[in-house]
């Protein structure tokens, strides 16, 4: 009895001491105003994969020069970053595919969208029997997804690459596995370049796959691929660069075939930037240029107007400017692209929508 | 061969087959094991035991913050299943054989059967989605839902074996039922109960799905439990599904210091039973 | 604590209260899940009834969900898994009641359960960096001929159904062997003395140990199968995720179980959403019927037998 006693008593007390710190409970957390072990304000936030790389290093840069702010963002997919936000659990959400209206309509509250980086979704393949960077084309990127081509050495890829000793491999795709922003930017592309894409499989952050092998983020469509000999799929530039994964080049809307790098994201944005939307939902996939990196795109923090927690919106509004001024030199060496500066300036100032009290 | 010798060939092929199976079923407990402490003593410096995360392409980092989390969210859970458990148990083991108790016993092993995946779902939607917040709490609430039918059952079966004699002798005493029942039958099957409770938390302390979507996780330092949290398990996964080496060397470290403690809560609980069972046999 | 009190019927009334209020509350519990599991899927039933559990397009674009191959990869990994852990199981099982010497005894269960005290997250960072590669090199060295046959046609992927169901049955094996080696010694040792008086080898024994308590192995095999059912993050780690219908052991198929871990943060609109809880609901349903058949399979043949065993801890969680 004493022991029981004694066990329930001390459990008691340490979930005092934890709780102690806390602020009274919010009606409605939005990611909660409770201060986090160290005094601090934590704000939560959801969402996509594909920034993930320079969104933690901004979060961590961050919270070193303000150490009072920690953001802690977990990349559980663009899917469940619009939904994590629209049911208000979190106070911000990440996604690389623009919310459709059908969303914004059904969301609480007007939610705005704030491009941060530019990124490229790159075809990456396992072959270790090939040395040279192998060329694709969206149409042959299309077939593979729509299961035509079976085999490394089928006369669609050796047409490409001439000249390349192709194995007898068989090909399998890694897709993703959950809602991604990632699969909608690849499949807006294939999309724009394969109608019987668009009308089998369709585009969407969710696809049906014909065939494949499904991974749970970048990040496990990244170790897929590493692990699977005969595999190729589709991530974020840097997932590739950081796990040094063969990356191939695509062919262009100008028939130029581009090698997925800064530059030639950067390429693909510069014509985006004159015919900014207000809401800054624009698709840049298959973008013209000679240049240009066919399959690029935005990626975006969702905020709402008019957050309950305005506590929390000063700091986010403070982080996010900071983000597009100091935050877009880190960006090139994590191999994305910073945001050409008329993007930035246009920002600055709907930034100031934001309701902070 | 003499019908004999065929019945016994065949009894000790029969014999070999099971001493086989024990080996086979073995293998993998080896394989597990040694992969488990091979690939992960080497990371388990200070600084694992000591940092946060680093962000991605960072080398180094602990894990500091996930398994203080993972301490916090299985005392919050034994919090909560703590007392419903004992005394459904005892409700269960006094007034047994009646249709209630039937019932609680039911409910207790369908309890037990619930996928933790379906527990986290749940969860969700009754203690994320209407506050609005993902928190340790949240995650507590899921693991100790997940630990109540175990300590109702072992509070009920123990406290079932306790002899009528020690009940009868307090009430004859002039003891009300409760003090009874909580002065004298449950200290006598209280250590029983104790090492029912540690192998309890040994269990849920491993548990991966029902945090998804209750504590999520959390990339700082963070006690509040109202707040996301990390916790082993959850971080484990992250590391383990990702594509960057540091992350898996850093995987394989989390799950030596989770099987460890696993290892040795099932450890203390042995020792424990065994020197119970040698009390009750004496 | 309690104060003695004169009125001894107000004391047994409040402890039978307060006692009984805790066990309310657990029966809530359980009844709320159930609850919560069919309300949160009304929508879904409502729009597509039983079809939900008959068609095989899984597209949360187009909003059609049929959630056929969920079923069929929960079931076929858990049968197959089922199928590779039962005769080990049952050997362990025979080996330490009735073979082992003594002193092997405690070691050898010791053992056993520490398989299942192996949380299912390392299971899985296993399964991922040691198995499935194994698994793949195995593919790879399979013959042409046999790669013919449906069973073990695809490529070398090493996730699939074959990596899922030989890490369930790892999982799966100390749950069955246990309760087996439980049910075993409750067999009374009158019954083997009888047989080995009448000339029986050992085998002979055992066998005949293994048919009195037959209705008590089904139910430990049973168990296992529930236990199979729910496992969520080791089948997900190597599984392959990808909702198709295929007898190939190779090919990466999903569970419901997984396809719940994966979709449940995301569901972006309320119907997809219900849809998968739709999944979660029957996945309640299928393991609490499993559960109540096993125990009912258990406690009958427990019946024949007194007395219980002391310190027997409830019979194991069914899934991780």
């Amino acid at each position: 009895m004493k022991l029981k006693t004694v066990l329930i008593a001390s459990a008691l007390a340490i979930v005092a001491g934890c709780s102690g710190g806390s602020a009274p409970p919010a009606t409605e957390g939005a990611g909660g105003a409770a201060r986090a072990g160290g005094g601090g304000t934590q704000i939560n936030g959801a969402g996509a994969t594909f920034p993930y790389p320079i969104y933690s290093k901004w979060f961590s840069e961050y919270n070193k020069l303000h150490p009072n702010v920690q953001i802690n963002y977990q990349s559980l997919g663009s899917g469940a970053g619009i939904r994590q936000l629209t049911s208000r659990t979190v106070f911000f959400g990440a996604s690389d595919q623009p919310m459709k209206d059908d969303q914004l309509q059904a969301a609480p509250g007007r939610i705005l969208h704030f491009p941060t980086v530019l990124g490229a979704v790159v075809p990456i393949y396992n072959l270790p029997e090939v040395s040279q960077q192998l060329k694709f084309t969206g149409p042959l990127i299309a077939d593979i997804v729509l299961g035509k081509v079976k085999k490394w050495n089928d006369p669609a890829i050796a047409k490409l690459n001439p000249g390349v000793k192709l194995p007898a491999t068989d090909l399998t795709l890694v897709h993703r596995s959950e809602g991604s922003g990632t699969t909608f930017i690849f499949a807006d592309y294939l999309g724009k370049v394969s109608d019987e894409f668009k009308k089998t499989v369709g585009v969407d952050a969710s696809l049906k796959w014909p065939v494949g092998v499904g991974g749970k983020g970048n990040e496990g469509v990244s170790g897929l691929v590493q692990q699977t000999p005969g595999s190729v799929g589709y991530v974020e530039l840097v997932y590739a660069l950081q796990n040094k994964i063969t990356v191939g080049s695509v062919q262009n809307s100008a028939g130029t075939f581009v090698v997925p790098s800064v530059a030639s994201v950067t390429a693909a944005a510069a014509g985006a930037a004159a015919n900014m939307p207000a809401d800054f939902r624009v698709s840049i996939t298959n973008a013209p240029g000679a240049d240009a990196y066919p399959i690029a795109s935005f990626t975006w923090v969702l905020l709402y107007e008019d957050p309950q927690d305005k506590a929390q919106a000063a700091m986010m509004k403070e982080f996010m400017r900071w983000a597009l001024t100091d935050g877009q030199k880190m960006a090139p060496e994590l191999g994305y692209a910073s945001l050409p500066p008329q993007v930035v300036d246009m920002e600055m100032k709907a930034l100031e929508q934001l309701k902070v009290q | 061969m003499t019908r004999n010798h065929w019945r016994r060939a065949v009894s000790h092929v029969i014999i070999v087959l099971c001493g086989l199976s024990v080996v086979i079923a073995l293998i993998p407990l080896a394989l597990v094991l040694f992969y488990v402490v091979a690939q992960g003593i080497t990371s388990l410096n200070l600084s694992f035991f000591t940092e946060m995360p680093k962000p991605v392409g960072e080398v180094g980092g602990g894990m500091a913050n996930a398994i203080v989390g993972s301490i916090i969210v299985t005392l919050l859970g034994a919090m909560f299943a703590i007392p419903i458990g004992i005394m459904s148990g005892v409700y269960a083991a006094e007034y047994t054989g009646t249709r209630m108790a039937s019932a609680v016993r039911f409910a207790a092993d369908t309890l037990n059967g619930v996928p933790s995946i379906v527990i986290g779902v749940f969860i969700y939607s009754i203690a994320v989605l209407p506050v609005r917040r993902f928190s340790a709490l949240a995650g507590g609430l899921a693991l100790g839902v997940m630990m109540i039918p175990l300590i109702m059952r072992t509070t009920e079966e123990l406290l079932l074996l306790v002899p009528a004699t020690l009940r009868e002798g307090a009430l004859a005493l002039g003891a009300t039922r409760a003090r009874a029942v909580f002065t004298v039958v449950v200290p006598a099957a209280l250590p029983g109960i104790l090492t029912g409770i540690l192998l309890a938390l040994a269990r849920i302390a491993g548990e991966t799905a029902p945090l998804l979507f209750t504590a999520l996780n959390n990339r700082f330092f963070s006690t509040d439990v109202r707040q996301p949290i990390s916790t082993l398990t959850v971080q484990v996964f992250i590391y383990a599904t990702a594509p960057y080496r540091d992350w898996h060397r850093q995987a394989w470290a989390g799950a030596l210091v989770l099987v460890t403690m696993v290892l040795i809560c099932s450890l203390l609980a042995r020792v424990a039973t065994a020197r119970m069972e040698k009390l009750h046999r004496g | 604590m309690f104060s003695r009190s004169p009125n001894v019927r107000t004391d047994e009334v409040l402890f039978r209260a307060v006692t009984g209020a805790f066990a309310i509350l657990l029966i809530g519990i359980v009844a709320a899940i159930g609850l919560a599991l069919i309300s949160e899927s009304r929508l879904s039933i409502a729009q597509f009834g039983w079809s939900f559990w008959q068609t095989d397009v899984w597209d949360p674009v187009a909003g059609e969900f049929g959630a056929r191959p969920f079923i069929w990869g929960t079931l076929y990994s858990s049968v197959l898994a089922l199928l590779i852990s039962t005769p080990i199981a049952l050997g362990i099982a025979i080996f330490i009641s009735e073979l082992a010497p003594a002193s092997l005894k405690r070691p050898l269960v010791f053992l056993t359960e520490l398989l299942a005290a192996i949380p299912s997250i390392v299971y899985g960072l296993w399964g991922i960096f040691v198995l499935v590669p194994a698994v793949r090199q195995l593919q790879i060295a399979t013959p042409d001929w046999l790669r013919g046959v449906p069973l073990f046609s695809g490529p070398p992927l090493g996730v699939g159904m074959l990596s899922a169901a030989l890490i369930l049955a790892i999982m799966v094996i100390p749950f069955s062997s246990s309760v087996a080696r439980e049910v075993l010694k409750a067999v009374p040792q009158s019954q083997r003395e009888g047989a080995y008086a009448l000339g029986a080898t050992r085998w002979e024994a055992i066998r005949m140990a293994l048919f009195y308590a037959r209705t008590g192995i089904v139910g430990a095999i049973m168990l296992g199968f529930g236990r199979a059912l729910g496992e969520t993050m080791a089948v997900t780690m190597v599984i392959g995720n990808n909702p198709q219908i295929s007898a190939s052991l190779y090919a990466p198929q999903y569970t419901m179980a997984a396809v719940l871990a994966n979709e449940f943060a995301e569901a972006t609109n309320d119907l997809y959403l219900h849809a998968l809880v739709e999944i979660g609901m029957v996945l309640f349903i299928m393991t609490l019927i499993i559960n109540v058949i096993s125990r009912m399979f258990i406690w009958s043949m427990g019946r024949q037998t007194r007395p219980r065993r002391a310190l027997a801890h409830a019979p194991a969680r069914s899934a991780a």
